[in-house]
């Protein structure tokens, strides 16, 4: 086949790079949400470790007068 | 054990290198005397076929230094490599589709070697997460995945050797010494595509095992603060779990 015109080869030119641009932006989004996900179980996991802290400290407090 | 050492670097080197691939790609790299301005897809489709190639090796490689030494590291490494590879693959399929469509005036095309068993390499592949999605006790998954790594891995090779002394139709033997013969400019595109290609694709292996070891060390940490009873049961993965 002939080369195709300018005008007809830049939207193919155009997809091909736009296709390969948004599976790279689909992949990040995915590992951006599981990230998401890893920032709240860090938060639970403070929460777990302040009560726990909070616990502990609890018998010190109660000592006899 | 740290996955992520040098991700920042590594970050910075796959933007610079890209950027400065589809720069020349596009104000620096002439048109093709033959194919005219879609021949510029070539710096983007073949790099991503390579890496994708490259990348299922490397997943074989991981899965018999797994197989070796019964690390798990090298089982995620093996998981990671295979996972990007595919995604790679889909890429080098659409974005070599629509070149054909544009070059050849189909889509597809069944009689060329070249991509029947690139697509054949990729089903391959698309078969070897049902596979760890099958196996529940993570061992014999790690065993198991691995031997298929291997075996596949073997392949990705012997296939590309097949093709290359197959007769072909329409699609174009790149890397020869014969039919691929590019001008200095043109070349030096293509390179700095495929070392940006490559940068890429390690930058985001790095990345995904960061992810995978920091979510499971914290379900390790999360289970000696809270114990089992404050977890949820595992659930059946295609990943791995657990080093």
């Amino acid at each position: 086949m002939p080369a195709l015109p300018l005008d007809d080869a830049g939207p193919y030119v155009a997809a091909a790079y736009l296709v390969f641009l948004g599976l790279l932006l689909v992949y990040l989004a995915i590992m951006a949400t599981k990230l998401g996900r890893i920032s709240r179980e860090i938060d639970e996991l403070s929460r777990i470790a302040e009560r726990r802290a909070a616990a502990r400290e609890e018998p010190r407090d109660r000592e006899p007068v | 054990m740290v996955f992520g050492r040098g991700l920042r670097a590594l970050s910075i080197a796959s933007v610079v290198l890209l950027t400065s691939a589809f720069a020349l790609v596009f104000f620096y790299a002439p048109n093709d005397a033959d194919q005219g301005f879609v021949q510029k897809i070539f710096y983007l489709h073949v790099p991503v076929a390579i890496v994708a190639l490259c990348g299922f090796v490397a997943g074989g490689v991981y899965g018999l230094r797994y197989l070796r030494s019964g690390d798990r590291a090298h089982d995620l490494r093996s998981y990671v490599a295979i996972h990007l590879s595919l995604i790679m693959a889909v890429a080098a399929l659409v974005t070599g589709s629509i070149w054909a469509k544009a070059s050849w005036g189909h889509w597809w095309v069944w009689e060329e070697p070249t991509l029947v068993s690139f697509l054949i390499v990729f089903l391959l592949y698309a078969c070897y997460q049902p596979l760890r999605f099958s196996i529940e006790d993570p061992e014999r998954q790690a065993r198991y995945a691995a031997v298929f790594a291997v075996i596949a891995g073997a392949f990705v090779p012997l296939n590309f050797m097949a093709v290359r002394m197959a007769e072909s139709l329409t699609h174009p033997r790149v890397l020869s010494t014969t039919g691929g013969a590019m001008p200095g400019d043109m070349r030096l595109t293509f390179l700095l595509s495929l070392a940006g290609m490559t940068c890429l694709f390690v930058t985001l292996c790095k990345y995904e095992l960061a992810s995978k070891h920091a979510s499971m060390q914290l379900r390790a940490l999360k289970r000696r603060l809270a114990g089992d009873d404050g977890l949820a049961p595992l659930q059946r993965s295609a990943a791995p779990q657990h080093l």
